[in-house]
This record gives structure tokens, C-alpha cells and sequence, in this order.
């Protein structure tokens, strides 16, 4: 607790780069997954081909991912992000494809025979109502994401995990508790935050 | 690179063998102590709706932890070592058997074990005969995700002195010997993918054959 308070900055430093490391490849990822979602959700065998290829890529351990990368891309953030978009797709693509299926095909009937095109459809009918799904995706890779920084520390990305590192290396306790529980914490916060959001978005669809 | 990383692999086999050997006693011994602990408790409050709750909320909220964050914080409570790896992996296995294990049993269809009362089975026999080959399934479900993630839990293992196939990564980092770090990075993906592959095959087998879908 002492180091904590005499060491804030370097604290609040860490949190504030494993939130911008996150929330980067969170966002690309979810551009990525929401184009490959949109054209797989109607398409089973691309559908199909997209799973078992984001998923041989979720199943690769954090740490090994990070080290193939290594000799392509070298040390850094751009690694570690890479490797958290990689990890990502199966989770959001699969939202985003299950929810558009997921609309009722009478509700597109009826938005064809108010006279939509295809696009309108898409964006005024199909995506607003996989929202909530899509959030919950959101919701898991969010997590998934902080928790694959604080590995990729060991990759020199920055973050929380640089605490842990140093922590381990120097064997200082109060290091690795500060790294190791502000990680928790924001894990928890943003899961919660985003189950807030998913149950408003769930209960306004059914209102 | 590739024939690099062989070279390494056929210069240090003891090494190698005694890595991987680490590795999947660590993985195993973490899932075998976790399914002992998760699916007997996921069955014994399955029937207590509010307890029920209460664990799903608690495993939900431990299903966030950052893994090498509960290895990191068990690593200054235990120090280093196996014994703290396979403690922390064992946590990072609970979650994902403990509800799946709740999610099977509520799924089984409640005709099937009125119909099983009606027939005069004892409460054990539902149990065994009726609940348990029904949610089989998704309990199994349950454990292949605990798989996966305790074989890449295991590589950051190495952090605190596990052990296993990550002793080649880190080392293979610390140095940016290519080769090395490929001789860790590549069986231990291998691993994990042959474990998916294996419990997703083992999963459509013990599936009653009435609820397969395909």
C-alpha cells in the first residue's frame, strides 16, 4: 500500500496504457468482425470456414501467439495487438452473425414490403436488433482483451503486466499485488459495465 | 527458422521431453482437481436456485481474472515452484466446469425426471441415470474449455517457476533466440489444438444418442 501511494503515477501511467492498448485492438477488431459477420450471417459454408479458422486462432495460448509474432513483427505494441485481434474474431464475429440471424424473418418481410433495400435493411433493421448479442460479444472479448495484455507486457507493450514483470524480477510483492489486482479490477469493472449495458439494451427490445 | 527450431529441439531432447512432460502433468493434474471440485459442488446446489445464482455470479466474476494475474497474486502467498502453478491453474479451471456443470443439470428436461420419480427410481438412481447422461454434454463442454485455457495458463506457468513449455518461450524472448522460442511456442499450440480437437470428438461420443444434432 505504501509503494502504491508512492508510486500513483506510475500506476495510473500502466492503467492508462493497457486501457489504450485494449480499447485499440478492441476496435479494430470489432470493424474486422463486424464486415465479416454481416457477409458470413447469411452464408452457412463461409460461416463455417470463418469459425474453424477464428477458432484455431483462439485456441493458440497468448504467450505462444506472442512469440510466433516475434520474428515477423519483432517486440512491441503493434505484437501484442495483432495478437489480441487475432483472438478476438471468433468471439465477435460470432455475435455479430448469430444476432443478424437471429431477427425474425417476418420483421425483414415486412421491412422488404415497406419498400427497404438491402442496405436499409442491414442498418436500420438486422443491426439494431442483434445489438443486444453483439454487446454481449463485446462484453467477452472486452475481457479476453485486457487479460491477453497483461501477458503481452512480456512482449514490451506496456500495460499492467509491466508491473507484474518488474515485480517478479526485482521479487518486490507490493509490485505484483498493485499490477496483479488493478488488472483484476479493471477486468471486473468492464464486464460489469458492459452487463449493464447488455441487460438496458435487452430490456429495451422487449418494451 | 523452422529447421533452426528442429536443430535446437534434436540438440536439447531431455530437456525438451522433461518441459513437455511438466506441461501436461501441470495441465492435467489442474483439470482433473478442478472437475473433482466443480462438478460434484454444480451438482450439489443445482437444485438450490438462489445458491445456484450466487456461484454462477461468483464463477462469472472469477472467469474475468486475467490468468496471469492469479498466477502473479498466488506466486508472493506460495512462492514459486509446481505446487503454486497447479494451485493457480486449478483456480482458472473452476469457473468454466462449475457452471457448465449448472447449466447441464438445468437443462435436463424436468418430464424426464418426473417420469423417472413416477417410474419409483430413487433419487441417486435420477441422478446417475437420468440427469447426469443428459447433462453430460455441456458439463463436457465445460471441460474443454477448462482444457484449453489451463494448457495456456501452463505456459505462463514458466513466470513463476512452473515449469513446462513456456521455459522455452520466456528464455527464447529473453535471449531473441528465435529457435528456442519456436521449440516452446510450437508443440505447446499443438497441444492445445490436438485437446480441443480430442474433447470436441470425446464430447459428440458420450452425447445420449437422442440429442445429437448432427
Amino acid at each position: 500500500m505504501k509503494w502504491l501511494l508512492r508510486n500513483w503515477t506510475d500506476v495510473a501511467y500502466a492503467l492508462w496504457e493497457h486501457i489504450t492498448i485494449s480499447v485499440t485492438a478492441l476496435t479494430i477488431a470489432f470493424a474486422l468482425s463486424l464486415l465479416i459477420g454481416i457477409a458470413a450471417a447469411r452464408r452457412p459454408r463461409l460461416y463455417g470456414t470463418v469459425m474453424t479458422l477464428s477458432g484455431f486462432l483462439y485456441t493458440i495460448p497468448t504467450l505462444a501467439f506472442l512469440a510466433f509474432l516475434i520474428p515477423l513483427v519483432g517486440l512491441g505494441r503493434s505484437n501484442a495487438i495483432i495478437t489480441m485481434v487475432a483472438f478476438s474474431l471468433m468471439i465477435l464475429i460470432r455475435s455479430v452473425a448469430t444476432g443478424i440471424r437471429e431477427v425474425p424473418a417476418d420483421v425483414i418481410d415486412a421491412a422488404r414490403g415497406m419498400g427497404m433495400n438491402a442496405k436499409q435493411i442491414l442498418w436500420r433493421i438486422e443491426l439494431p436488433l442483434a445489438l443486444p448479442l453483439i454487446v454481449a460479444g463485446l462484453r467477452v472479448s472486452a475481457v479476453t482483451v485486457i487479460s491477453v495484455t497483461v501477458v503481452a507486457a512480456y512482449v514490451n507493450a506496456g500495460g499492467l503486466g509491466t508491473l507484474i514483470f518488474n515485480g517478479i524480477a526485482s521479487d518486490h510483492p507490493a509490485k505484483i499485488w498493485t499490477g496483479a489486482l488493478t488488472a483484476c479490477t479493471l477486468a471486473i469493472s468492464v464486464d460489469l459495465l458492459l452487463a449493464g449495458l447488455e441487460r438496458r439494451l435487452q430490456g429495451r427490445r422487449i418494451a | 527458422m523452422l529447421a533452426d527450431a528442429w536443430i535446437y529441439l534434436l540438440a536439447h531432447p531431455a530437456q525438451f521431453s522433461l518441459a513437455l512432460g511438466v506441461h501436461v502433468a501441470l495441465s492435467a493434474s489442474a483439470l482433473v482437481l478442478a472437475a473433482l471440485i466443480s462438478i460434484p459442488a454444480g451438482i450439489a446446489v443445482a437444485r438450490r436456485s438462489r445458491l445456484a445464482l450466487a456461484v454462477v455470479n461468483a464463477a462469472n466474476v472469477a472467469r474475468t481474472l486475467p490468468s496471469l494475474a492469479v498466477l502473479a497474486l498466488v506466486m508472493p502467498l506460495l512462492g514459486t515452484g509446481f505446487a503454486p502453478a497447479l494451485f493457480a491453474l486449478t483456480l482458472i479451471a473452476l469457473p468454466p466446469i462449475v457452471t457448465h456443470t449448472l447449466a447441464g443439470m438445468r437443462s435436463v428436461d424436468a418430464d424426464a425426471v418426473d417420469a423417472a420419480v413416477g417410474m419409483g427410481m430413487t433419487r441417486a438412481a435420477v441422478l446417475w441415470r437420468i440427469e447426469l447422461p443428459l447433462a453430460l454434454p455441456v458439463i463436457f463442454a465445460g471441460l474443454r474449455t477448462a482444457a484449453v485455457q489451463v494448457i495456456s495458463g501452463a505456459v505462463l506457468a514458466a513466470f513463476i517457476g512452473g515449469g513446462g513449455l513456456g521455459d522455452f518461450i520466456t528464455a527464447g524472448i529473453a535471449m531473441m533466440a528465435i529457435p528456442q522460442l519456436l521449440v516452446g511456442a510450437i508443440p505447446v499450440s499443438l497441444l492445445a489444438l490436438g485437446t480441443d480437437v480430442l474433447f470436441g470428438a470425446l464430447q459428440r461420443r458420450i452425447t445420449a444418442r437422442g440429442l445429437r444434432t448432427a
